[in-house]
């Protein structure tokens, strides 16, 4: 039990650092960390024992944060709302967190979750398909096209935009 | 190792997870294709950026509330009974009693945070209380607020009839709990509130946020009366403590219990309205 507590104690700076990119350093990303450490806390017996808690937990964020999505337009959090968290940091790091999370906010979430899971968190591609209960293919390809897109906005190219054209 | 190389293995190889068994191949041809080899070194640059970037943040001190559900107890049957059993003591002015069961962790509460532990112990309720104001206050179609707002309304219109206090009398009762179970959807049993001096009255069907509500009257001798609300609409909610709420002259104690929110209403002071509400509680809960 303490161990198991100690262990999701270990987790949560991974899962605030994946939680403030993923929300591009908006002030609502600890309250997502909050209730996914909350939401493990009550479900670790669902937990397989053995297996990556942190993947685990990663799983449990991204279900509480679709979720979050899917509420009505109300409840979504207003553009105004968005606080990079670098905004009073002018140091060359600060601006260069800013625009990082500016690039990472124009990927689609879908492409962005894997992307940080892939590059930041170090999960292998098996890892981040449980946790985001989706297909090995689907990670790869929306690893790849998440990559290639933050490219392009990294070197201030056109991005095409991910609306297809119906002829 | 003449297989072509696909795009998930030149991802891979930005990873440095591609099979030993691939990496030549993969190396021809890149060797072979500058610009795939390029924009994969670009790919390799980025992701060094977003580590290097966000590694800082690793190193931040975590807020408390964060993990402080981790010094409680793990959630079980009868947990949050407690919670909110302790909470209504509060409210009424009684002292804490410990049960035993929850001993243990308290002693591991103590263990762990020796001046924290009563606060944690004592807050959560409160905690889960904010947060789920927090998330009423994002605009939720159907607010917590409006559950005790509505209910004292509905106490305060009724509550004063004399003959049409309700629609359905107690005499009826099996059939004011049939008529109310079906129109709300939902098994509903009224508690039985004869020890503190409360008789059941009767029942009727009110308009809610987005349905049916129903509301139970009780009487007692003096012909004072309680009034009960009970809506099966509050799923979007979270559980949450007993709440207190003064509307006028009318106090209220409400919680929501999964998709059932209740609300006890009366011209009672806290502490008086707290002892009946505790007994409604206790008839309501699933015996554990």
């Amino acid at each position: 039990m303490q161990d198991e507590r100690d262990r999701l104690i270990a987790c949560i700076p991974r899962l605030r650092r994946y939680a403030r990119a993923l929300l591009g350093g908006r002030a609502d990303a600890d309250d997502l960390v909050q209730d996914t450490v909350e939401r493990g806390w009550d479900k670790l017996a669902s937990w397989r024992r053995g297996s990556d808690m942190r993947a685990w937990l990663f799983g449990i964020m991204h279900n509480l944060h679709v979720d979050q999505q899917r509420r009505p337009a109300l409840n979504t959090e207003p553009l105004d709302d968005q606080l990079p968290l670098a905004a009073a940091d002018t140091s060359s790091d600060g601006l260069a967190l800013r625009d990082m999370d500016l690039a990472l906010q124009q990927l689609p979430p879908e492409q962005r979750a894997v992307l940080l899971m892939v590059a930041l968190e170090d999960m292998r591609y098996d890892e981040v398909a449980a946790a985001l209960d989706i297909p090995l293919g689907t990670v790869m390809s929306r690893l790849s096209r998440a990559r290639e897109r933050l490219r392009l906005i990294l070197q201030g190219q056109p991005v095409p935009s991910t609306l297809k054209v119906v002829k | 190792m003449n297989t072509p190389v696909t795009e998930a293995e030149l991802q891979a190889w930005v990873d440095g997870r591609l099979p030993p068994e691939r990496r030549g191949a993969v190396d021809a041809h890149l060797a072979l294709h500058p610009a795939v080899a390029a924009r994969l070194q670009a790919y390799r640059d980025h992701d060094a950026a977003l580590r290097a970037l966000y590694q800082p943040l690793l190193e931040q001190p975590v807020p408390p509330a964060i993990s402080a559900r981790l010094s409680l107890p793990l959630r079980r049957p009868g947990w949050r009974r407690w919670i909110l059993r302790q909470r209504l003591a509060a409210q009424a002015g009684q002292g804490h009693a410990w049960p035993p069961a929850l001993r243990a962790a308290a002693m591991l509460a103590l263990m762990v945070s020796a001046g924290a532990a009563g606060w944690l112990l004592h807050g959560v309720a409160d905690h889960a209380a904010d947060r789920l104001a927090a998330a009423d206050t994002r605009g939720g179609a159907v607010s917590l607020a409006a559950l005790p707002r509505r209910a004292a309304l509905a106490h305060a219109v009724y509550t004063p009839e004399v003959r049409h206090a309700v629609e359905v009398g107690a005499d009826q009762q099996a059939h004011l709990v049939a008529w109310l179970s079906k129109r709300l959807g939902a098994q509903l049993k009224p508690p039985q509130l004869a020890a503190q001096g409360y008789a059941l009255e009767g029942g009727r069907l009110l308009p809610g946020q987005s349905g049916p509500v129903a509301q139970f009257m009780y009487r007692d001798a003096s012909g004072a009366r309680l009034t009960l609300y009970v809506s099966t609409e509050q799923s979007h909610n979270k559980e949450t403590g007993f709440r207190f709420a003064q509307e006028g002259q009318v106090s209220v104690f409400y919680w929501i219990d999964g998709r059932y929110g209740y609300a006890l209403s009366g011209n009672l002071d806290k502490a008086a309205l707290a002892t009946v509400a505790n007994a409604v509680y206790a008839q309501l809960e699933p015996a554990l």
